[in-house]
């Protein structure tokens, strides 16, 4: 039994782990559904869940039979279809539920699928065969170093499928991109001094609302890059400071072009006493669902925040909220112990394999993963702003569900592959 | 620099620091937790629990109101209230108003105050209909899941019995208005409380309003209950106090019942024996049960628009010239100044009026009444009598004499809103008043109760309960044995009183303006009035005032009836006191009640009437 179990999970631990963490989803997700104030949107949809969790299973089955070649072999007609996807949806797609007004969604029939979750995939398995060739290309022998330029080519292949889900707009899974390409640039063996400076136009976004802390920030930059100085070209150098001089400048024009509830967002996070009935309503009645569960929670099903409907996006987003809730900070580690071991799985079977392909894969899946958790658990208890993105294997959402299971499929493939 | 080889040293360290900062992370999370869920629990689970559990008040039934013998006059009854729970959502309140308009009769305008309302008191459920009727709440129950925070309450109601005969004195109840509110009277009132606006229920307000329970119900994130509509009742409602009053509830009925229809007026029933309010009567009247639960707002301005004034209580708020009913004042005055005896007759007999100067000054029955006593002027109303008497009295005398007896005050009725009585406290008063002198015939007017003097029907019987009870008057009360004392002293001396009271008598014998009207089984005494009044030249106010006891014995009940515009006290007001008297009496006596009870009701009826003298 037992080994007929690995036989088919190929990494019996890893894929324990997040069967546990599926079903207990589809637990959680029947728990919102129970309330004092019926609602037939959200007590059936428990039921959905467990139907897509089977798919998901049998997708799983599938694809950790492919040969990992073939995998490699169609990472980049996936590509290209999800960016095509993408691209269509931003112009037929329609929002649901609360985001109606986001293009997420397209519609086959009565089938409704997100193409970003595609595009995860398809862009980790691109990316991975990208940095794979460039490692083993000839003539780029084991002398050849790593130059800044060499971040270019990545982010490319990244940037384009991230600004089409930044058109959507989706920032949550847009942020999911952005994890994918630090984690597989990081995998890369990239100097790190390389990320900081591939990621400082963001922080200088970040610290240009303040005139002095941007000027500090700069004479820093200017600082780092000087002792750096032997390993850059000087078009490098320029380039660095250019893009976050410019980034800094223009930041309060693109503060203005955001939509007023991502200001809003932003402006919560950084003060969620703000406003308590609008924008911070969120964090701050997510707050109390956490906080009142205390140490073990106020048991399965009996949330009265969640009961009440104090909870806003129980089932999808603030699922997390709920299971602090009824289960408490055992509950909460439990889960987020769950998620670390899932990711420690994926950093092991990275180091473990010969395979480049299979180890940047691997890489993706962890740097999606890690954004999804830290970031979707993070916002609940006011670490990181409230962005819409899901818990892998434990928020409702079919397709999404679905591609985990893919993702997960295809790491104990390629895992496997020597 | 060394190539990047899985496996490999450099993909070793890449995967600790990847391992590290996974670690990292994670421990961060955990300390995020471990601080919301281990250190802030407390601060949380509070929270949460004033998230979801609201105070509700419960209203207090108010007490009931029993008259002299125990009939419920008021009383609280279980009444559906329908309230719609507040919500932070925008326009929630909006939109379930106008579905609500398919079932109560909601206007545009109304549905504009009520979303004030609740703009300025958002977490409060707002009321729309304080008094709805049994099927209009199994209508909602149906459609419940369309009008999901529309709520209906089980609230106590006011109801009254006899409601059209006692709203005046009853007066009524409604919900307690903003500017209440920030009176010091209602200091420890809220909104949405249901309070006493008028007569008994505003005057006994503190008795009757009993004190508010309180419970906790469950609400989610819109402000819904969602837990049982009656919630964790924390605190019981207390209920007001019951009350009795001296009122005769059978009486104000008949009263109600004999008063014509279209007339208005006032009828005050007094008791001699305490001056207790056996009936207080004022017409046209209106419905208190109607005001229950908020009044329709057309109904509200029928009500103040109606040139009759139905709200208006003519009993105690009203004030006319009391016409003849005030001689006995003028003749008190008289007889107290040692200025006319019983049976002295004044120089000039009666031949349907008499000149002052160059001005003819009439009596009411042009035939002219020949020479009379004092006692015979007060049985025919002679008003030439009365001009000679006051002409003695003379303006600045009998100024200061009426005013010692007082005409200006209160009755300190428990009502509230009680007119003082206007009289002129000196000479000034024409200057101030009018702009001229006054001049020594002024004193002619004021001798037939005309001119500057202004009495609610309630102040006349007041002063004709002083000279029933030979000179002082308790205030007249409403609540039973709440007895003030006396406090009013007409200052009449015992033989001075029987010589008034020997006039009254007279009134109804034979040639009495009050003949027709006298009755079979009382002794009826009384003074008719037909006063002269702005209102409209060509028709007088019709005044009565009676006393009637047993035959023989002391006067047990005052009667004072005042009809606008009636024309005649003797014919239109004389009737009414009678039956009234008459009635109560019956009562008291145990003999079966008649609807034929005057003389003239005999007489037109054609039975036989042993009592009457010919």
């Amino acid at each position: 039994m037992r080994a007929l179990f690995s036989r088919w999970a190929l990494d019996s631990g890893f894929i324990l782990a997040l069967l546990a963490l599926s079903a207990f989803g589809v637990a959680m997700i029947y728990s919102t559904g129970q309330l004092n104030v019926p609602s037939p949107v959200v007590e059936g949809v428990w039921i959905r869940q467990l139907v897509w969790f089977a798919f998901g299973l049998t997708a799983f089955t599938i694809i950790s039979r492919i040969s990992s070649n073939w995998i490699e072999w169609a990472s980049v007609p996936a590509y290209v279809l999800a960016v095509v996807l993408l691209a269509v949806t931003l112009v037929v797609g329609t929002g649901r539920g609360t985001a109606a007004g986001v293009t997420s969604f397209l519609q086959f029939g009565g089938f409704q699928f997100q193409p970003a979750e595609v595009a995860k995939i398809a862009t980790i398995l691109a990316l991975a065969r990208l940095m794979a060739s460039r490692l083993e290309a000839p003539g780029h022998g084991s002398r050849r170093s790593w130059q800044l330029t060499d971040v270019i080519g990545p982010s490319a292949l990244v940037g384009l499928p991230l600004v089409l889900v930044l058109l959507q707009p989706d920032l949550g899974t847009a942020m999911a991109f952005v994890g994918i390409l630090m984690a597989v640039l990081f995998w890369s063996g990239i100097p790190l001094t390389y990320l900081f400076l591939l990621v400082s136009p963001a922080i200088a976004l970040v610290v240009s609302f303040n005139t002095w802390l941007f000027s500090a920030y700069m004479v820093a930059l200017i600082g780092l890059l000087y002792l750096r100085r032997s390993r850059l070209y000087t078009f490098e150098y320029v380039a660095v400071l250019v893009f976050n001089l410019a980034v800094g400048t223009v930041a309060r024009l693109l503060w203005d072009s955001l939509a007023p509830y991502q200001q809003n967002r932003v402006l919560v996070f950084l003060d969620p006493g703000l406003d308590p009935q609008q924008a911070g309503y969120h964090l701050v009645q997510s707050k109390v669902a956490i906080g009142s569960g205390g140490l073990t929670g106020k048991g399965f099903t009996l949330g009265t925040q969640k009961r009440f409907n104090f909870l806003p996006e129980q089932h999808t987003d603030f699922i997390f909220a709920v299971i602090g809730e009824e289960f408490g900070f055992v509950g909460t580690l439990l889960v987020l112990s769950g998620f670390s071991y899932v990711l420690f799985r994926l950093i092991r079977m990275a180091t473990g394999t010969g395979n480049h392909f299979a180890s940047f894969v691997l890489f993706g899946i962890f740097g999606a993963w890690i954004t999804h958790v830290f970031v979707n658990t993070g916002m609940t208890v006011g670490l990181v702003p409230v962005t819409g993105i899901p818990l892998p294997f434990i928020s409702y959402g079919g397709s999404f569900l679905l591609m985990c299971w893919v993702a997960a499929a295809l790491a104990v493939r390629v895992a496997r592959q020597n | 620099m060394n190539q990047f080889q899985v496996p490999g040293p450099e993909a070793s360290q890449r995967a600790r620091i990847a391992v590290v900062g996974l670690i990292a992370l994670f421990a961060v999370l955990t300390v995020a937790f471990f601080r919301l869920q281990v250190l802030e629990a407390n601060t949380y689970e509070l929270r949460s629990e004033s998230n979801r559990l609201r105070p509700f008040p419960i209203e207090a039934p108010r007490g009931a109101v029993f008259d002299r013998s125990g009939r419920v006059v008021a009383s609280s009854v279980p009444g559906y209230s329908l309230h719609v729970f507040p919500s932070s959502a925008s326009g929630v309140m909006e939109t379930t108003l106008e579905r609500l308009q398919s079932y109560v009769d909601l206007d545009d305008a109304r549905i504009e105050v009520l979303l004030e309302r609740a703009r300025r008191e958002p977490y409060q459920p707002l009321l729309v209909d304080g008094d709805a009727d049994f099927d209009l709440v199994s209508t909602l129950e149906e459609h419940r899941a369309e009008l999901p925070n529309v709520v209906v309450r089980m609230d106590p109601k006011r109801q009254y019995q006899a409601a059209r005969a006692v709203s005046h004195l009853m007066g009524y109840v409604g919900e307690v208005t903003a500017e209440e509110l920030e009176q010091e009277r209602y200091s420890e009132y809220s909104s949405g409380m249901t309070v006493g606006k008028e007569g008994v229920e505003r005057q006994y307000e503190a008795r009757l309003q009993g004190k508010r329970g309180l419970r906790y119900s469950e609400v989610d994130a819109l402000g819904r209950v969602v837990s049982s509509p009656f919630g964790q009742v924390v605190q019981a409602p207390e209920p007001g106090v019951d009350m009795q009053l001296n009122l005769d509830l059978d009486l104000m009925e008949w009263i109600h019942h004999i008063f014509p229809d279209s007339m208005r007026g006032a009828v005050v029933v007094l008791n001699v024996e305490d001056g207790g309010v056996l009936a207080l009567y004022s017409a046209p009247t209106f419905d208190p049960n109607s005001f229950v639960g908020g009044i329709e707002p057309d109904e509200w301005a029928s009500l103040n628009s109606d040139p009759d004034q139905p709200l208006f209580n003519r009993a105690v708020v009203g004030r006319y010239a009391p016409g003849s009913t005030w001689k006995l004042a003028v003749a008190a005055i008289g007889l107290q100044l040692g200025l006319v005896e019983a049976h002295e007759h004044m120089s000039r007999g009666c031949t349907g009026g008499m000149f002052v100067g160059n001005r003819l000054f009439r009596c009411w029955d042009e035939a002219g009444h020949g020479s009379l006593d004092l006692v015979e002027a007060i049985q025919h109303s002679c008003n030439v009598y009365f001009y000679q008497l006051g002409l003695r009295i003379g303006l600045e005398r009998l100024l200061a004499n009426a005013n010692e007896m007082g005409f200006a005050r209160q009755c300190g009725i428990d009502l509230p809103r009680e007119s003082p009585g206007v009289f002129p406290s000196d000479l000034g008063f024409w200057e101030e008043r009018f702009g001229y002198r006054a001049q020594e015939t002024e004193v002619l007017s004021l001798a037939i109760g005309q001119g500057p003097n202004d009495q609610t029907p309630l102040g006349i019987a007041q002063f004709y309960l002083a000279m029933a009870r030979g000179g002082q008057a308790p205030a007249p009360r409403i609540l039973q044995g709440d007895e003030a004392g006396d406090t009013w002293d007409i200052g009449i001396s015992p033989e001075h009183g029987e010589i008034l009271m020997e006039g009254l008598r007279r009134v109804f014998m034979p040639g009495g303006t009050g003949y027709m009207s006298s009755v079979e089984h009382w002794e009826l005494m009384g003074k008719s009035g037909t006063a002269q009044n702005a209102q409209d030249p060509d028709r007088s106010h019709a005044w009565f005032a009676a006393m009637a006891g047993p035959r023989g014995g002391q006067p047990e009940v005052v009667v004072v009836v005042l009809v606008e515009l009636g024309e005649s006290g003797s014919i239109v007001a004389a009737p009414l006191a009678a039956k009234s008297a008459d009635y109560f009496l019956r009562k008291r006596y145990g003999i079966p009640t008649d609807t034929i009870q005057t003389l003239g009701e005999h007489l037109l009826t054609g039975t036989p009437a042993p009592w009457a003298i010919w």
